[in-house]
């Protein structure tokens, strides 16, 4: 055996056995392989001409980090291109189109099923935008057209984003990807002196403070309906739950059972219940079910353990995944709504938190310090039929609580790059990275349904 | 009347000895002048009693009250449970019982009585006596921070370690002299945890070494009743840098008067 291979050799027994490569957990999730799109540089008209640097730009990364369609290489591409249906031109059979006919596109080097185009003009001090999707593998322009729209937006740079994002937004739709667009994230930040729920727009504008109540905020969630927050308070002096309205922060009723602990609290799918972990009647917090005012408190589970985070799966309510220290460190286990069959899906390696389903019903991500000193958590994905798992961090920093965009693409989580915890997104496959807090600390986002 | 009945009785004697006066005698040659009439007899003075007075009238037991007298012409005073006295005079008394005094002049002309209730109310319940050695000068908070030590804990572990155990024999019985002097306190334990776990699992960890620290003082004997547990996680560390140090520091039960 040459050097070459022994370390080979080395390096593939230290891969991890059940761990995945990245690239692939985009088409695992989406199910299959993406389609390809291409997106060629779209122009203006007059003073519309200016702003289309930054048009194409934001169009580019809306449809490349949506981790729905893969976009071809511009390089590709042919000279021309139809900026609206009237521009397609249909060549001889056995002829290229230059770029103007739809097989130019779906052809190989370009190889895209999907072509996007148009173009803007201003009308009336407005920034105008027609656009198309069109249909590559279609003989005929009136078949291969998925839409044609018009959008309008100021003409500024927040104007251009807008009209980018809505096109976007309109593309990736037809692919079933869920818009980011109006959603927010819920999130605990401290920079007001003490740990209050605060809410952002999806990309960290808009950054505001609901609660103020000047004690320890923690352990927040959302119910399916976005309606509702429950989140950990320590407003009667043991940490307990208190439930929010998610617009106004209005408190609801909610009767904590007597306990010196009562917290991560998971609504129910119809909202009609609660699961949370507290301790009844023997010394370990485990998990409960309760009525979501509180009454009609029922045990879950019985261990001699620490158990808290229980997570329902959203498309199958009798299916549950939760953090247990029954075999030490605490890992991810699942059981059904009723406890039974519990089953421990992680290695028992490192310590496991913070689990949350995807929109599917099929993946769970979560932190882990596998492979790291205690508390040097990273964001996993596991496909909890297979157990098949991904690393998506990779030791940059401490990262937890990671949350999906009601795409199922994209993830929200707290790392800790520094000196403070702040909330970052990023695609599904580690990649896209953006952090969008940066005044105090930062942690436990909540992404709307 | 008194006077009356004396006056009385005056005259039927001034009559007796006239009618004596009376008797016919053998008669002599010559008259002898009658012999000079009596002195009229001096009446004798009575007793008078001008006050007799006991303040205040009513007392609680324990506590006394002053019997004040004043006689006139008596030969003697004497009062009921005190004995002779002066024929003016005060006394200290304390009774503990409601007592009615009777003070008794003496007098040749005649006697004289008078009385005085005192009242005497139950006492109140006795003070409960201060421990004789605690002598409370500090604050139940005062106390908590000065006698109770703070136990540690080994990562992701609730068991209380040898050291924490001698530590909670010294705190168990500091808790027995602080509630001895504070009887209504509450004592406060804290589980706190290092940065490292999650949040959320440090909610329940905290609880549990919370719970494990309450369990082993009332094993020596603490009253449970009075140990309130209460869970911070990892929410309120004692310092924030990320080494052993510190984190031992951290993955403790607190003793707090909160």
């Amino acid at each position: 055996m040459n050097r070459r291979n022994a370390l080979l050799t080395l390096s593939s027994l230290a891969a991890l056995p059940a761990a995945a490569q990245n690239s692939d957990i985009i088409g695992r999730i989406a199910g299959g392989d993406m389609p390809t799109i291409a997106l060629p540089e779209l122009r203006g008209g007059g003073e519309a001409a200016a702003w289309m640097t930054l048009f194409n730009q934001t169009l580019f990364d809306e449809i490349f980090s949506s981790g729905v369609l893969k976009v071809s290489p511009r390089s590709f591409y042919p000279r021309q291109f139809p900026q609206q249906p009237q521009d397609f031109r249909q060549p001889p059979a056995g002829v290229s189109g230059g770029g103007l006919w739809l097989s130019d596109w779906a052809a190989e080097p370009v190889a895209a099923g999907w072509l996007a185009t148009g173009y803007s003009v201003m009308q009336n001090g407005k920034l105008v935008f027609f656009g198309w999707l069109f249909d590559t593998s279609q003989n005929t322009v009136a078949g291969a057209q998925a839409f044609g729209k018009v959008y309008t937006g100021a003409l500024d740079e927040a104007g251009t984003r807008k009209v980018a994002r809505e096109f976007a937004a309109d593309i990736l739709a037809r692919f079933g990807a869920k818009s980011l667009l109006g959603s927010q994230i819920y999130f605990i930040s401290n920079r007001s002196g003490s740990k209050e729920l605060w809410v952002m727009d999806y990309d960290g504008k808009q950054q505001r403070q609901l609660t103020r109540y000047g004690s320890i905020v923690t352990t927040p969630t959302l119910s399916r309906d976005n309606s509702r927050i429950a989140l950990t308070t320590f407003l009667r002096g043991n940490p307990g739950i208190t439930i929010l309205t998610a617009d106004s922060a209005r408190q609801l009723t909610f009767l904590n059972p007597t306990s010196s602990v009562v917290t991560t609290p998971e609504f129910t799918p119809d909202g009609k219940q609660l699961l949370l972990s507290t301790k009844v009647g023997s010394g370990f917090p485990n998990i409960f079910v309760a009525n979501a005012d509180g009454s009609g408190l029922n045990r879950v589970t019985t261990a001699r353990a620490v158990e808290v985070e229980p997570r329902i799966n959203p498309k199958n309510s009798s299916e549950v995944v939760f953090i247990s220290g029954r075999s030490g460190t605490g890992q991810l286990y699942k059981m059904n709504i009723d406890g039974t069959s519990v089953e421990r899906l992680t290695d028992g390696t490192g310590q496991v938190a913070n689990p949350c389903w995807h929109p599917d019903g099929k993946f769970v991500a979560f932190s882990w310090t596998r492979g790291f000193e205690p508390g040097n958590f990273n964001i996993f994905v596991m496909e909890i039929g297979s157990r098949k798992y991904w690393q998506l961090t990779q030791g940059a920093g401490r990262n937890q609580n990671p949350v999906w965009a009601p795409d199922g693409r994209h993830l929200a989580f707290g790392s800790r790059r520094g000196s403070s915890t702040q909330i970052w997104t990023m695609l599904a496959d580690g990649t896209e990275l953006k952090q969008l807090t940066d005044a105090g600390s930062n942690e436990m986002p909540v992404w709307s349904h | 009347m008194p006077r009356n009945r004396i006056r009385i009785a005056l005259f039927a004697a001034v009559l007796a000895f006239a009618s004596i006066g009376c008797k016919p005698k053998p008669v002599a040659s010559s008259t002898p002048p009658p012999p000079p009439p009596p002195a009229p007899e001096q009446p004798k003075p009575a007793a008078m009693v001008r006050s007799f007075e006991v303040e205040p009238s009513s007392i609680s037991a324990g506590q006394s009250a002053t019997l004040t007298w004043a006689v006139e012409n008596a030969t003697s005073v004497s009062i009921s449970g005190v004995g002779s006295v002066q024929a003016s005079g005060s006394r200290s008394v304390n009774p503990s019982t409601t007592t009615t005094y009777r003070l008794t002049a003496n007098a040749p002309g005649g006697n004289a009585e008078r009385s005085v209730t005192l009242t005497v109310r139950p006492a109140p319940p006795a003070e409960r006596p201060a421990p004789p050695a605690v002598k409370v000068t500090q604050s139940f908070a005062d106390m908590v921070r000065a006698q109770l030590t703070d136990v540690y804990f080994d990562y992701d572990k609730s068991d209380v370690r040898d050291d924490a155990r001698s530590t909670l024999n010294r705190n168990a019985e500091a808790i027995r002299a602080i509630f001895s002097a504070h009887p209504n306190g509450i004592l406060t334990i804290e589980g706190h945890c290092d940065e490292r776990g999650s949040a959320e699992y440090n909610l329940g960890l905290g609880d549990r070494r919370a719970t494990a620290t309450k369990e082993y003082l009332v094993n020596l004997g603490v009253p449970g009743d009075k140990l309130k547990v209460i869970s911070y996680g990892n929410e309120k560390p004692t310092c924030t840098e990320s080494n052993e140090d510190c984190w031992q520091r951290n993955r403790r039960a607190h003793f707090s008067a909160n």
